[in-house]
């Protein structure tokens, strides 16, 4: 065992690479729920922006491109569940796992031909002196652009839920959809428009596994973000803030065991690779006492009868 | 004469097995306060959402100062002037009045500029408010404030207001009635929503009445008599319900003391209540929505559990029971919420007779349903409450309001309690439905059970109770024979005067 | 313009026909995704659905209806409790994976004695072994309110490390070579999960499923607690009137599921499988939500489900030799059936209406 091998720079570094799809996909499902919907097929529709992102890249030879492919794809299967939501008007936690379960079959289909394959790599930031520093260098300005927009994203949804009139109309929605029909508010199209952002951020989030962060294709490669970003936004009290700092606590315990089974310590690799999800579950403990900040209307049916 | 501000021709909207509006013409001048009236059910919440663009009219139009007046949605109505405050309050728990009113406006200045002119008008009309509070702390009244200042700031040249008067107390209704009389002098137009009389005698200039949807005639309040008004709304003649009061028989439920925290972070926790029912008597719990109400229900019948000697019945300590042991000793009760609470939407009638059956009627054996007998129940309950159905396999949302309350009603009265507690009995339910359930009260009380009837409709309860108190804040006040009090006394303790200036006849311990 | 009108009454019509609705909408839907694969859709469907039934090797595959059939329904039956409650097990992948080891390793204990107590002694710890995974989400839940979903699928992850840390560890095969995995079942008599009627596939988890069947059947119907599971996940609040008890009944039923979970896995590995090893799970607790909808969460529903989603496995892995379908294709398939079975449900509940005005 040799712990000196961990680079506490490095680590912090990749910490940051680590939360990111993590970051993104909370975001976006933060936003979702604001709006009074429960998706849990965040795991599926990452794993497609995982796929699309690596094909479009691979075949365009085109990260950006890549990246745009995988918010489309997210997107898209995201429709399928707004359908199922909000013109079906289908239970949302059943259409959540549809979601998860037909895109990780999904995925697997389309990556057939791209298992073993190296994207196309995406130019880290690179801005002279800055990101020669030492230790400020490398983990303020050596990334890629992928995890500074995750950073403006977490700023612009804050500040957009607080201070924007669509922010005040998203939180009524979510907060009660009888009310906000009543005054006059579309609930269904506000809904449908967060849950395709929803899509949009799971997309990036998966491609930023499968092109920046591995980057290779594997089935079923996202193992989990997905439902650990669900937590996440429990953990956070749907406070985009607080998904920044639980995103970088869940990569750096991430980070951390990587290097801790790299490093040979004499914890076996199954017990260690476990560590996450465990953690996980004692964050939703701690948090659940706290109810008061969820949405009043999240999860629940809206039909607008008469 | 000028035009009027807005006229109604013609309007019909059906529903799938209802006619809601049918024909309905009726013009509203400037400056007017004009009633609706009508019992619940009548078609004048849907005749207001046609005029505020929720829902489009199959025939018949409206204009607006003598141009076409057709909004396709809300906004198009606030647009052209229309403003309403809704029955059910259409705000938002979790944010604050500003971000409320905000919400309630089309182009709603910054937040700090809002919550300026939000203090200034609401202290204009007399009706002070916070901005900055959270709706979800504020009382019913202040709620409903927060609409009226939502409505006012957007300069309406009509006010819709939907049965604003059913979560106030006498004294806020005042208050309010001060309000609307300063906008109508201001030529505000008012479009005054109520199904009581004495308020729209003393508020309206004209009025216009609903009976099952059609318009059955017009008039002026003031020269006309409740009466009148009552038998245009009502149609025939009620059957008033004949009151043989007994007193002095065995206590049967006591509570004492009874401290208990709401399950609902916005709710009302129970405050220190304590008071005494006899065998025969009713005891009618007054009070404005949401000052604990459904909690004392839940306390007393089992679903919110208190220790043991808050809730005493026939001498026997059951603070800690569950409502399968309440019942198992007697104690029945019947929620305000039929859908969902009182009965579960989707499940068959049949079903919902096991719901709270099953242990007084023996319907299970060894935990093994007996269902020839639980149908058996379910239709003895349609049969003797008249409950108007095809048949006992009916989902329960599909009754009308009035038959389904009869059915929850009945459920517990044919299951012959020593103790009821019964909240907002006939709330939603058509006079006729509503004489038949008070009236299934009263003989349970003169068979000797001890009732307890929570309602909101003070009519109601001068009329059934032996004895009256008033919940406000998750307190009670005194209790009083309820014989002989006056509105003004009521009112006193529904707002919250706790025996300090309220009555001071004798309280029957 | 189209709207939903809401019925008066649920029809029992729609109720029973979406699900035969669904599976036909899938197949021209899934024939399309074949086509799209360059495969012949017709072919593809004949080969999925009538070869293991009627085709030329059916004496072989038809037996394996009740070996995939089997898992998928016993752990099915059990989600549906919860699912009718409104309580989300959806970590039954997990449960699957530790019964399978606690079951397992209480037959290893006695290698290489023979008793007839073994496997009895089996099938409790694999029951045990589930039960005890579910209660962990359970009572969190009942204790901190945390949310069931989140927390018994972490438990699957935590599994699938534990079964890997079994298989390379604990129950490795002393006389493995090195190889990952336990003991092979099929050669320790006492605690094999045999075929108990050669050429059938029956073994002793089909027997546990068609019992499950039966049981779930009198709970839901004629039980007073089968009413209250019902009730709770129709009305909440009408249920805790009714005198339900919360906390009892999402203990009931996660640990029921939890258990018949754990038994599947155990009757997995000392039957089919025959070992624990790294990749002993194969998805059936994820594919049991698609059964358990797909069985409208009806017992007998459900029977019929589980051996339709086991056809489509076993017609899969033939596509998969015979036309080189992808196996994935399968999986995307059986996530179509349940997105088609969600979209067509609106019609129990809604009736459709084709406004015929200008203005609707």
């Amino acid at each position: 065992m040799d712990l000196s091998a961990i680079n506490p720079v490095l680590l912090i570094a990749s910490l940051m690479v680590a939360a990111t799809p993590l970051l993104l996909a909370a975001i976006g499902e933060l936003v979702v729920e604001k709006a009074g919907v429960l998706n849990l097929g965040v795991e599926g529709m990452m794993i497609i922006g995982a796929i699309c992102g690596f094909a479009i890249a691979v075949e365009t030879t085109n990260p950006y491109l890549g990246l745009l492919a995988a918010m489309a794809g997210g997107a898209v299967l995201s429709l399928l569940f707004a359908f199922l939501t909000q013109v079906a008007l289908a239970n949302q936690v059943a259409s959540g796992l549809a979601l998860t379960l037909f895109g990780l079959g999904l995925s697997a289909l389309m990556g057939q031909s791209y298992v073993g394959i190296k994207p196309p790599a995406m130019a880290k930031l690179d801005i002279p002196f800055l990101t020669d520093l030492p230790i400020i260098g490398p983990i303020l300005f050596g990334h890629d652009p992928v995890l500074y927009v995750g950073l403006a994203l977490t700023a612009a949804t804050w500040a957009l839920l607080k201070y924007s009139r669509l922010g005040l109309i998203l939180r009524a929605v979510g907060e009660n959809h009888e009310a906000a029909h009543a005054l006059g508010y579309h609930v269904v199209r506000t809904r449908v428009l967060a849950i395709l952002f929803g899509g949009a951020c799971a997309g990036l989030g998966g491609a930023y596994i499968s092109l920046i962060r591995v980057p290779q294709w594997t089935e079923g490669m996202t193992a989990g973000i997905g439902w650990i970003a669900l937590a996440l936004v429990v953990f956070a009290s749907w406070k985009p803030w607080r998904v920044l700092l639980g995103a970088y606590l869940f990569g750096g315990i991430n980070v951390l065991q990587l290097n801790l089974q790299a490093a040979g310590v004499a914890i076996p690799v199954e017990y260690l690779a476990m560590s996450p999800y465990l953690i996980t579950i004692l964050v939703l403990v701690i948090m659940s006492a706290d109810k008061s900040r969820a949405p009043a209307s999240l999860g629940r049916i809206f039909h607008a009868s008469q | 004469m000028t035009a009027p501000l807005l006229s109604i021709q013609g309007l019909t909207k059906a529903y799938p097995g209802v006619i809601a509006n049918d024909d309905v013409s009726f013009d509203i001048a400037e400056g007017q306060v004009h009633a609706l009236l009508g019992e619940n059910g009548a078609g004048k919440s849907t005749l207001v959402k046609m005029i505020y663009g929720l829902v489009k009219p199959d025939s018949g139009q409206m204009t607006w100062r003598g141009a076409e007046f057709a909004p396709a949605e809300p906004r198009a109505a606030r647009a052209a002037g229309v403003a309403m405050v809704f029955q059910h309050f259409s705000l938002f728990d979790a944010l604050n009045v500003a971000e409320n009113v905000a919400l309630g406006m089309e182009n709603p200045p910054a937040m700090r500029d809002l919550a300026a002119r939000i203090k200034d008008v609401s202290e204009n009309y007399g009706l002070p408010l916070d901005p900055f509070r959270t709706v979800g702390d504020l009382s019913a009244g202040e709620r409903q404030r927060v609409e009226i200042i939502r409505c006012l700031l957007q300069d309406p040249k009509l006010l819709i207001m939907d049965e604003p008067t059913s979560v106030l107390t006498p004294q806020e209704v005042e208050i309010l009635f001060q309000t609307l009389r300063k906008l109508k002098s201001e030529g505000t137009s008012i479009l005054y929503i109520s199904h009581k009389l004495e308020e729209i005698r003393n508020l309206c200039d004209h009025a216009t009445i609903l009976r099952l949807g059609k318009n059955v005639g017009e008039c002026v309040p003031a020269e006309t008599s409740a009466r009148q008004m009552a038998e245009l709304m009502v149609g025939d003649t009620l059957q008033t319900p004949t009151r043989t009061a007994k007193s002095g028989g065995e206590i049967m439920l006591k509570v004492q003391s009874l401290t208990a925290k709401s399950a609902n972070p916005f709710g009302t926790s129970l405050k220190d209540i304590s008071f005494t029912v006899r065998s025969g008597e009713i005891l009618g719990l007054g009070g404005v929505a949401g000052n604990g109400q459904d909690e004392l229900l839940a306390a007393l019948s089992g679903e919110l559990l208190t220790s043991p000697n808050t809730v005493i019945i026939r001498g026997k300590a059951t603070g800690h029971l569950g409502p399968n042991q309440r019942r198992g000793i007697g104690t029945l009760a019947a929620p305000e919420e039929r859908l969902g609470h009182a009965a579960a939407p989707n499940m068959s009638l049949v079903e919902n007779a096991l719901l709270t059956g099953s242990i007084r009627q023996g319907l299970t054996k060894k935990g093994f349903v007996n269902w020839k007998d639980t149908t058996q129940f379910a239709e003895d309950i349609i049969k003797a409450f008249d409950v108007r159905t095809p048949g006992s396999d009916r989902a329960a949302r599909s009754l009308s309001g009035g038959n389904l309350q009869k059915f929850v009603i009945g459920r517990e009265v044919l299951q012959d309690p020593d103790v009821l507690i019964v909240n907002q009995p006939t709330w939603g339910v058509d006079a006729a439905a509503a004489a038949a359930i008070r009236q299934a009260l009263l003989d349970l009380a003169a068979n000797g059970a001890a009732v307890v009837v929570i309602s909101q409709d003070l009519d109601e309860l001068m009329e059934i109770s032996d004895n009256f108190g008033a919940l406000n804040e998750g307190r009670l006040s005194n209790i009083c024979p309820a014989a002989g009090l006056t509105i003004d006394e009521i009112g006193l303790m529904m707002g919250g005067a706790h025996g300090l200036d309220a009555p001071t006849q004798e309280v029957r311990a | 313009m189209i709207h939903l009108e809401k019925r008066p009454q649920p029809s029992r019509a729609w109720a029973l026909m979406t699900p035969v609705i669904a599976v036909i909408v899938t197949m021209i839907a899934g024939g399309l995704l074949f086509a799209a694969l360059g495969k012949n859709p017709i072919e593809a469907i004949r080969t999925i659905f009538y070869d293991p039934l009627f085709g030329e090797f059916s004496f072989y595959y038809r037996p394996q209806l009740l070996v995939k059939g089997g898992p998928l329904i016993l752990i099915a039956i059990g989600l549906s409790l919860g699912f009718r409650a409104g309580i989300w097990n959806i970590g039954a992948e997990g449960q699957y994976i530790v019964g399978a080891i606690c079951g397992a390793a209480a037959g290893l204990a006695f290698y290489p004695m023979e008793s007839i107590v073994i496997f009895p002694l089996m099938i409790f710890f694999g029951a045990l072994g589930g039960l005890i995974w579910a209660m962990i989400p359970a009572l969190l839940k009942v204790k901190f309110g945390t949310n069931e979903i989140l927390v018994s699928l972490m438990l699957v992850y935590v599994a699938e490390q534990l079964l890997a840390s079994m298989s390379l560890g604990l129950l490795k095969n002393p006389e493995g070579f090195g190889f990952p995995g336990s003991r092979n079942f099929q050669s320790y008599d006492s605690a094999h999960n045999a075929e108990l009627i050669t050429g059938t596939g029956m073994h002793w988890g089909v027997v546990a499923a068609f019992i499950a069947v039966i049981f779930s059947y009198i709970l839901l119907n004629k039980h007073i607690l089968g009413y209250n599971i019902r009730l709770t996940g129709e009305a909440p609040r009408a249920a805790r009137f009714g005198g339900v008890n919360p906390t009892r009944l999402v203990l009931f039923c996660m640990g029921a599921s939890g258990a018949l979970a754990g038994l599947a896995g155990l009757f997995e590995v000392a039957g089919p499988a025959g070992q624990v090893s790294i990749d002993f799970n194969v998805g059936y607790g994820f594919t049991a939500i698609i059964v358990a909808f797909l069985g409208r969460l009806h017992p007998v529903g459900i029977l019929l489900a589980g051996l339709l989603m086991a056809l489509t496995y076993i017609g899969g892995d033939i596509a998969q030799s015979s036309l080189s379908l992808p196996s994935a294709a399968i999986q995307v398939f059986q996530g179509m059936l349940l997105f088609f079975l969600l979209a067509l449900d609106v019609l129990t509940n809604f009736r459709i209406r084709f406004a015929t005005k200008g203005a609707a």
